[in-house]
């Protein structure tokens, strides 16, 4: 069942005129700024496919940028997003990619700032919900519809039951959970859905673990 | 968990609970949210609604300038009192309108079960309200049971015009909306999804063609006839009229359907209306297009 929510039906709540060009563009933005933890300096966007072709008339510059200032699908400061992200200092660059995508509603968004940078692509796949398959290289899958953590790891044994363990003793239930690594034993990633939102505290308490480089987390 | 429309039916049959009261139970379970919880987010949504309708009512122009201000031009129609179809008919039909106007304006709307196709829903609601003049709960219920059966189709076939043409869009929308009527006029659960099949059926085929890519035109009158669409299959299924093709079949055949339409129909703007000569020269105009797509470039 891909939709399991009547609010996937019925809702969400949002600045038209397009669930997928709108409403799903503004949350693949709002996911990379949960990610990166602050506002970023600069963004260079890519759109690809229909993104590509019809960004300017659906919004979609104006939502991903509205995304990455951390406004939700419904908050009507997404319209003017990009002259409150400039005025704030952000530096913005749109690039309109002609290369096929496997998902018509594609966007890559690389953000940062002095102390670092991301990059993470999401599609839009229809009705606001959102998928990401891309961070920093990463290739993952994350629906953007329940709070969820990104885990960077050294791939090591016990690093994945350790981060586990930690979920458990808070009583917190894995719905979905999945391990990437770019190579064996070098850098991963562990992206894990839960049913309910994360304290801060367990967050810190799974960056002290061992083998865990950063934590993340995204609120539903 | 009702895995469609039959297990929907049987679900509130054999409980003796209405199609609305299914869907809240389910929600209950799946999410572990409370009855309160739920009631109270589907209550937002409502008012979201009846404020997208009050802004269009009131008159709304988009961006590209290819929508807005016909939802005024229908209320007036109805109040000279020269209407040949019906005022409730026409309400739904001005109040679908009005929805889509606004989110074609970037206003606020819900989306339902998408933002192109957000108008039906509300517009039917609001439209028989003044009818059946049902408690705000009823007005929750509707939305409900809309969301039951578009879950089905959301999970069976699509919602998405760029995946099923517009007739998983506006079709859905009109086939939830109907249904929703049945029940608020006080139809069985059965009845509810012959309204859906019967709504769902003649919806079939409709591609999503949107000039210059843009959710407007003809996004903004196909929710007003998907509106239209909902009431006559309403009161034909309360009539006691059914569907020879069972609601769920019908269903599977919106989704072959969208499978078998060409990519040209869905949501790419290469076909249909966006293809004509006045599409291709309103988008030209919208996007500042020094050519037309499909002719040479000199």
């Amino acid at each position: 069942m891909k939709y399991k929510s009547v609010f996937d039906i019925i809702g969400p709540v949002m600045i038209g005129p397009s669930s997928s060009h709108t409403a799903g563009a503004a949350r693949i933005g709002r996911v990379a700024r949960s990610l990166f933890g602050r506002e970023p300096k600069w963004a260079k966007i890519s759109l690809y496919g229909s993104f590509a072709q019809t960004y300017k008339g659906h919004g979609t510059d104006v939502a991903i940028i509205g995304g990455l200032l951390d406004f939700d699908t419904f908050d009507e400061r997404i319209i003017g997003s990009i002259t409150i992200a400039q005025s704030n200092g952000m530096e913005i660059t749109f690039i309109e990619e002609e290369a096929i995508p496997d998902h018509p509603n594609t966007a890559k968004v690389v953000i940062g700032d002095d102390q670092g940078e991301l990059e993470l692509v999401g599609i839009s796949i229809g009705g606001g919900k959102i998928e990401i398959t891309e961070l920093n290289g990463f290739e993952l899958r994350l629906s953007g519809h329940h709070p969820a953590i990104l885990v960077v790891h050294n791939d090591r044994f016990g690093a994945i039951a350790s981060v586990s363990n930690i979920l458990a003793s808070h009583e917190l239930n894995i719905g979905h959970m999945e391990v990437s690594r770019k190579e064996k034993g070098m850098l991963a990633l562990m992206t894990i859905e839960v049913d309910q939102n994360i304290d801060d505290s367990v967050i810190k308490e799974l960056e002290a673990l061992d083998h865990v480089v950063k934590v993340a987390k995204i609120v539903e | 968990m009702f895995r469609n429309v039959a297990e929907l039916v049987e679900l509130a049959d054999t409980q003796n609970k209405k199609i609305s009261e299914i869907m809240i139970e389910q929600e209950m379970e799946v999410t572990g949210r409370t009855r309160k919880q739920i009631l109270k987010q589907m209550d937002v949504n409502l008012t979201v609604m009846e404020q997208a309708v009050e802004r269009g009512l009131n008159g709304v122009k988009s961006h590209s300038g290819l929508t807005g201000g016909d939802a005024v031009l229908l209320q007036k129609y109805i109040q000279s009192g020269k209407s040949l179809c019906g005022d409730t008919i026409l309400d739904a039909v001005s109040k679908a309108v009005a929805t889509n106007e606004v989110n074609a304006a970037m206003g606020t709307i819900c989306a339902t079960p998408t933002a192109g196709s957000a108008g039906v829903v509300p517009g039917t609601l609001f439209a028989v309200r003044d009818k059946l003049q049902p408690t705000r709960e009823q007005m929750i219920a509707f939305l409900f049971t809309s969301g039951a059966f578009g879950f089905v189709v959301a999970n069976n076939a699509s919602i998405s015009g760029a995946a099923g043409g517009c007739q998983a869009e506006v079709g859905s929308a009109a086939g939830m909306a109907a249904a929703a009527i049945v029940e608020m006029a006080g139809g069985t659960p059965a009845q509810c999804a012959e309204a859906m099949a019967i709504t769902l059926k003649n919806m079939l085929g409709l591609v999503c063609d949107p000039v210059a890519g843009l959710v407007e035109v003809p996004c903004v009158k196909r929710n007003a006839m998907g509106a239209a669409n909902a009431m006559v299959a309403a009161d034909m299924a309360l009539a006691g009229i059914t569907s020879r093709i069972p609601c769920d079949e019908v269903i599977d055949a919106m989704y072959k359907i969208g499978q078998t339409m060409p990519i040209a129909l869905k949501e790419t703007a290469q076909g249909g209306l966006a293809a004509t000569p006045t599409g291709r020269r309103l988008e030209a105009k919208i996007f500042g297009i020094p050519h037309v797509h499909g002719e040479q470039q000199q």
